[in-house]
This record gives C-alpha cells, sequence and structure tokens, in this order.
C-alpha cells in the first residue's frame, strides 16, 4: 500500500439524537495524493458537508481516521484551511485584517511584521482583490466576498485546501469566473484540493478525479472518476471535447439513473 | 425645547429627502438654493412637532387657567419659576442650586453606577451566554431578581451603606445590570457557528477568541442591554433620590412638592425628560459608531 498524503480510512458517522441513531457516513474511505484536485459529488442531504467537517476537524468521525501528511487528524487547524459556503468573512474586519487574522496566527513566530504585511497583499492580489483591501466585507460583492474567503484560505498556506460548495452562493457568470480563477490558482501553487460541490460541470471542469457518494443516510463512495484532461483547461473548448462530454454523462448517470434523490429519504 | 428639536433634525432628514430635490430644483440654485433647502427641511420637519407642542401647551393652559386649578397653567409656571429658569447654573447653599447642578449631581450618581453595571454585566452576560452550566446555575436568578422593582433595593442597600449616595448608586447599579446581562447573554449565544469555525480552524486562543470575535459579534445585542439599562438608571435615580436627599434633580421635586412649589416641578420634569432623551440618543450613537458593519455581513 502507498503512502498517500490524504487519507480518509473507513470512516463512519453517526448522529445521536433523542434515542434514535441516524448515520450519516459508512465506511467512507478515499486517498488523495499531492497537489491533487478532488471533487466529492453528490445530493443534498449525502453527507457530503460532513465529510469535509471531518477531514477539517470540525466534526469528529465515530470511527475510522483521517491522516493527512502522516498525522491523525482529530482537530481543526490551519493546515486544513476551509473557505466556507457562505464565505464567513468576520464583518467587523476589513478586507484586508480578515486575511491578516489569518495571517497573523498562522506565521504569528516565522515572519515579521513587514512580512506578514506582504503575504497578506499577495494572496489578495492573487484573487484580485487587493484593490479592495480597507473595504468591509459588506461593501463587495458575493463573488468578492468568496475570493477573499479563498485569500484567508490560501494566506494559512495549508496542506490540505477544503472547498465546502464554495460558488453554491454565486450566480452563474461569477461563478464560471471564480472557477477560472480557482484554476489558476490551483496550477501556480499546486495545492492539494478537496471541494463538496452539486454542479456536475464544475466538478468535471475543476478535478482530478470525482468522488460520487451514494444517497444518504449511510452514504458511501459510489465511485470515483477519473478526469483525464488535460491542463490548463478551458472551458469554452472543453464543451464540444469527448473526454470532458463522457465523464460529465457519467456523472449524471450515477447522480440521476442509479442514485436518483429519493424525495422520501428527506 | 430647542436642544430636542435639534436632536431630532438629523434622523428626520433622509424621509423627506426626494421631496426636498424637487423643491430645489424650481427654486434657485447655488447658495441661495442650498440655503432655502435647507430652510424647506427645517420645516418640514420640525413644523409638526411645533405645532403638537402649541396644541399641547394651548390646551393645558385652558385646562389650568381658572383660579381653583390645582395644578398651575404654563403662564404661570413661567412666571413664578422664571427664577429657576433663568438662572440653571446658579450657586447657592446645600440644596439651593441651580437645576443644571442637580442634573449634573443625579448625572454623576447615574454614571458611576452604570459604569459598574456596564462592567459586570457584559463580565456576567459572557459567563452565562459562554457556559451551559454557568447559565442554568445563574439565569434562574438573574430572572427573578430583575423582575425586583428598583427602590424595592433602596432600603437593603442603606442598611448595607449607612449612607444615601452609595445606597442610591447601588440602586442605578442593580437596575441596569439586568437588561445589560442578559442581552450580552443572547449575544453571545447567537453567535453565528460559522465564526466559530473560523475561530476553530485558525486556533484562536480563548482571548483571542473574547477579543476579536464574541465581542465584535455580540456588539449589537451589548448595546441594546446598555441602551436599555441607561434608561432606567435614569428612571431609577430619580426616584431613589426623593428618598435620599441631598443635591439632585430628585430630591428637587420632592423639596419643591414639599414646599408646594408646583411649577418647579414642572419645570424639573422638563428637565428629567430632556435629560434622559438625551442619555438614550448618545447611547444609541456610540452603539452604532462602535458596531458600524457588525449588524449585516
Amino acid at each position: 500500500m502507498t503512502k498517500s498524503y490524504l487519507s480518509l480510512e473507513l470512516l463512519d458517522k453517526s448522529f445521536e439524537r433523542g434515542g434514535t441513531r441516524t448515520e450519516v457516513l459508512k465506511q467512507v474511505s478515499l486517498t488523495v495524493d499531492k497537489g491533487e484536485f478532488i471533487s466529492i459529488i453528490g445530493h443534498s442531504g449525502c453527507g457530503k458537508s460532513t465529510l469535509l467537517n471531518i477531514v477539517g476537524g470540525l466534526t469528529q468521525a465515530t470511527t475510522g481516521v483521517v491522516l493527512l501528511d502522516g498525522k491523525v487528524v482529530d482537530e481543526p487547524g490551519p493546515d486544513r484551511a476551509v473557505v466556507f459556503q457562505n464565505h464567513s468573512l468576520l464583518p467587523w474586519l476589513t478586507v484586508y485584517e480578515n486575511v491578516r487574522l489569518a495571517v497573523d496566527k498562522v506565521f504569528s513566530r516565522t515572519r515579521n511584521k513587514q512580512e506578514r504585511h506582504e503575504w497578506t497583499m499577495r494572496n489578495l492580489e492573487l484573487v484580485q482583490m487587493a484593490h479592495a483591501a480597507e473595504k468591509h466585507p459588506s461593501e463587495v460583492s458575493g463573488g468578492m466576498k468568496q475570493r477573499v474567503g479563498i485569500a484567508r484560505a490560501l494566506a494559512m498556506e495549508p496542506k490540505v485546501l477544503l472547498l465546502d460548495e464554495p460558488f453554491g452562493a454565486l450566480d452563474a457568470l461569477t461563478r464560471a469566473h471564480l472557477q477560472d480563477q480557482v484554476m489558476q490558482i490551483h496550477a501556480t501553487l499546486g495545492n492539494t484540493v478537496l471541494m463538496i460541490t452539486h454542479d456536475v460541470d464544475e466538478a468535471v471542469l475543476l478535478s482530478d478525479r470525482i468522488v460520487m457518494m451514494t444517497n444518504g443516510p449511510s452514504a458511501r463512495v459510489g465511485e470515483i472518476l477519473d478526469v483525464p484532461l488535460a491542463r490548463p483547461r478551458r472551458r469554452i473548448e472543453l464543451a464540444s471535447d469527448r473526454t470532458y462530454l463522457t465523464c460529465r454523462e457519467s456523472v449524471l448517470k450515477f447522480l440521476y439513473a442509479r442514485h436518483r434523490f429519493v424525495e422520501a429519504a428527506e | 425645547m430647542s436642544v430636542t428639536n435639534l436632536k431630532l433634525k438629523p434622523q428626520a432628514t433622509p424621509q423627506t429627502s426626494a421631496q426636498v430635490i424637487a423643491l430645489g430644483q424650481t427654486a434657485s440654485r447655488g447658495i441661495d438654493g442650498r440655503l432655502s433647502r435647507f430652510v424647506t427641511q427645517t420645516v418640514t420637519n420640525l413644523l409638526p412637532l411645533l405645532v403638537t407642542l402649541t396644541f399641547f401647551t394651548l390646551a393645558w393652559q385652558l385646562i389650568c387657567s381658572s383660579p381653583e386649578s390645582s395644578l398651575p397653567a404654563p403662564s404661570r409656571v413661567l412666571e413664578e419659576s422664571w427664577e429657576l429658569i433663568a438662572h440653571p447654573f446658579y450657586i447657592g447653599q446645600g440644596v439651593d442650586q441651580g437645576l443644571f447642578w442637580h442634573v449634573f449631581a443625579s448625572l454623576q450618581r447615574v454614571a458611576l453606577g452604570y459604569a459598574m453595571a456596564a462592567a459586570v454585566g457584559v463580565a456576567l452576560g459572557t459567563l452565562v451566554g459562554q457556559s451551559a452550566l454557568a447559565m442554568r446555575g445563574l439565569d434562574p436568578i438573574f430572572q427573578v431578581l430583575r423582575t425586583v422593582p428598583p427602590l424595592a433595593w433602596l432600603p437593603l442597600s442603606l442598611a448595607a451603606f449607612q449612607d444615601g449616595t452609595p445606597s442610591a448608586i447601588f440602586v442605578i447599579f442593580i437596575t441596569a445590570i439586568w437588561p445589560i446581562i442578559i442581552n450580552t447573554a443572547v449575544g453571545i449565544r447567537n453567535i453565528p457557528q460559522d465564526y466559530q469555525n473560523v475561530a476553530k480552524v485558525l486556533r484562536l486562543n480563548g482571548f483571542e477568541y473574547f477579543g476579536k470575535i464574541m465581542l465584535p459579534a455580540a456588539a449589537p445585542y451589548i448595546f441594546t442591554g446598555l441602551r436599555i439599562g441607561i434608561g432606567l438608571s435614569w428612571l431609577a435615580i430619580v426616584a431613589a433620590e426623593m428618598l435620599i436627599g441631598g443635591v439632585g434633580i430628585g430630591f428637587f421635586i420632592w423639596d419643591a412638592w414639599n414646599s408646594s412649589l408646583i411649577s418647579d416641578i414642572i419645570v424639573a420634569l422638563i428637565y428629567v425628560g430632556i435629560v434622559g432623551f438625551l442619555l438614550d440618543r448618545l447611547m444609541a450613537l456610540v452603539g452604532r459608531a462602535v458596531t458600524r458593519g457588525t449588524a449585516n455581513a
């Protein structure tokens, strides 16, 4: 067995409420190599956010273990920076201060003030938000907020970047723009990324592999699809690309033919 | 009165702005136009208030103008209490002071009691909001104690402190503290999970979490509590001072009653109302300045 960078081993998660036990995840295993971009796709309620939270350390798995770079993950930490669905910027801090808070915390010992300032600005430039550094989150658009959220996560230099439906709340055009930016950043920095999504195109466009989850309760990894598309990928060229369309079709088939969302399950 | 009018203006301005622009276009431009716009704005804002004030004063005058009326009409108040109205900064012997000094003495007591209530209230509120154990242990006590009327504390505090002024300050403290505790606790408990997650991912320590997340996130709630608290303090001080005596607006009213100076009471009540209003505005202003941008993400 080769040693992988991030590995999820036989994760089970169940919640207990009022004496009834609900099994959310069952025997979820996954190995991720360094620099890989992995999407996790599934219908709502299949526990994909729970899975991400377990990797993030925000939720504890009932059984099973997450290993990152040879270490067990059992608490949250900046080596697994999360970009939350609703950006989660602190509204009382400016765009700059939001990123700086993370930079100050992570590099308090290793970098001096000037270096931390420069690193904050570098990351804001990376997501093209340096111009709005002094604005408050309420003064910028939803897409910009999400970009700041990404900058904050990137600034922590995480071993793995966790994206929880990062573009879910955005309009289609903004979403496409941000997807391109994330691809660009991934190409430049080579981060290991784990992204939750419910958007088939997004998954195929961005990922090296797509993890498809079966419906909950007791969701498990149904299938893992390789996306053998060369990078850099351009969405317009891909629109008629055979491989792209095949990948897209197999995800759609999995989601809508074999694991159709059952209303009664909700 | 003019003080209240001035204070009301900025609040009412936005509502009438659309109307004013339309008028401004037909009027001449430049400084002249701006001046006339300012005048129209002021008039539209203040006119309704002036009308109601005039109406109430006239009604009061009419009702109380008969010689056997038990309360003085406005004209008689002016006549009898002119000394009091004209010389608010008068300094005399003992409790014989201008109204400003009475109000000032009351405000000092309120400032002291309220400051302590704010400090202790926010601390206790944080504790109760943060810890479920503290919540279960303390909240029932708070819920019972907060229903005790402010003045009911006075005899007890007189017995404890053996002196009027600290007792009055304690009454302010005990009156103002409950809304501050309760609102702070609610604010702390309502910190969105998102912010807590951010704090966890960043591994903020307890101290950093308190300063960077907890206080700013709860600030709108805390200021709601502080604003209710200042209003209650002002209500309580007047009542408490009636009983403890000395310089202070509460005792001034009580003293005027004992000397059958009904007109003086009316003047003092107007002072009490305006000061209470200003205190409330002040807290609202401070709250808005401090919590700027916290309410909306």
